[in-house]
């Protein structure tokens, strides 16, 4: 079994309210040394076999046509994770 | 009589107050359903608000791919009026029909209130029973109504006469531009984030002039696309 992660960003010039908001709160539970937060997605997408460059590439198309929303998002990184945990 | 399909997705919540708006206004609401790959022959559609499959990955990022859906879009592409509301207007974005999407409100707290907006375009088939300038009053309430597009677009819809709607007074989300509800270039395709369909009928809806509750501004909405569709 192999596993593929797809990483989705709000884009920087999007306004990230969610990380915003997490931003304000770390100061107060003593983490004041974090300027800003900015808060994204992280899809496991896994395959029967291996992670073959095929795989690869239909999980980035999955990522640009259906997991983000090109408007507001970016697919910042597609890549196999190699260190799956047995299930 | 004007046939008016209403989309029920699981998750929607809107669909029976839309389809009784609908009947106020003198037409026969259609139930659709999602699974349908058919849209019965009605004469126009209303996708109503809710939160339609939990809004998981995005707000009516899965909508988009149940089967009306590919109905409704070839429909709208040929004329079909279509009317999305709150999460129906993110299913618009999300289908392609309108530009732009849908982010968290800028405050991040879900808003609900009676909100003042103001008609820029009263010549869709939805809104050509109001007056170009008008202030209508009809619920807002969201989590995700912020309103974003490029700089571009937002050009675009401003240069084109797109932007139908916009919230007067206060900015309840951070909308860009104070945009409330905007149209495709042809204008059969409206969306917006209020609810007209919760202003209907007097004892109901928001507080109007005459008293409490009275206000209906948003009967207007469905006694458009009925005379559009008759004319």
């Amino acid at each position: 079994m192999g596993r593929v992660v797809v990483d989705v960003m709000p884009k920087p010039e999007i306004l990230d309210p969610q990380g915003k908001a997490v931003a304000g709160a770390l100061p107060r539970l003593g983490f004041g040394q974090f300027a800003s937060v900015r808060q994204g997605k992280r899809f496991e997408l896994e395959v029967d076999g291996p992670v073959t460059d095929e795989v690869l590439a239909a999980a980035r198309a999955a990522g640009e046509q259906v997991l983000s929303n090109p408007v507001i998002e970016d697919v910042v990184a597609v890549y196999e994770d190699t260190e799956v945990p047995a299930r | 009589m004007s046939r008016i399909g209403v989309v029920t997705f699981p998750g929607t919540l809107d669909d029976r107050d839309a389809a009784r708006a609908v009947r106020l206004a003198g037409g026969e609401p259609v139930a659709l359903w999602h699974a349908d790959a058919d849209l019965h022959g009605v004469d126009a559609v209303v996708l109503p608000g809710g939160f339609s499959y939990g809004d998981y990955l995005r707000a009516g990022a899965i909508s988009r791919f149940a089967p009306v859906m590919g109905e409704v879009v070839d429909a709208a592409r040929g004329g079909l009026p279509v009317l999305g509301i709150c999460n129906g207007f993110q299913v618009l974005t999300e289908a392609h029909l309108l530009p732009g999407s849908m982010i968290k409100n800028d405050h991040l707290h879900f808003v609900c209130r009676e909100q003042v907006l103001s008609v820029e375009r009263a010549d869709t088939p939805w809104t050509r029973d109001y007056a170009a300038g008008e202030h209508i009053t009809i619920p807002l309430k969201n989590q995700d109504g912020q309103y974003v597009a490029d700089e571009r677009t937002l050009d675009e819809l401003e240069g084109e006469g797109r932007v139908v709607f916009r919230y007067e007074g206060w900015n309840p989300n951070g909308s860009r531009r104070g945009i409330a509800g905007i149209s495709n270039a042809a204008g059969n395709v409206v969306g917006l984030m209020p609810h007209p369909e919760h202003a209907v009928e007097a004892g109901f809806g928001p507080d109007g002039p005459k008293g409490p509750r009275t206000g209906t501004d948003g009967l207007r909405f469905f006694t458009s696309v009925l005379k559009a569709l008759v004319s």
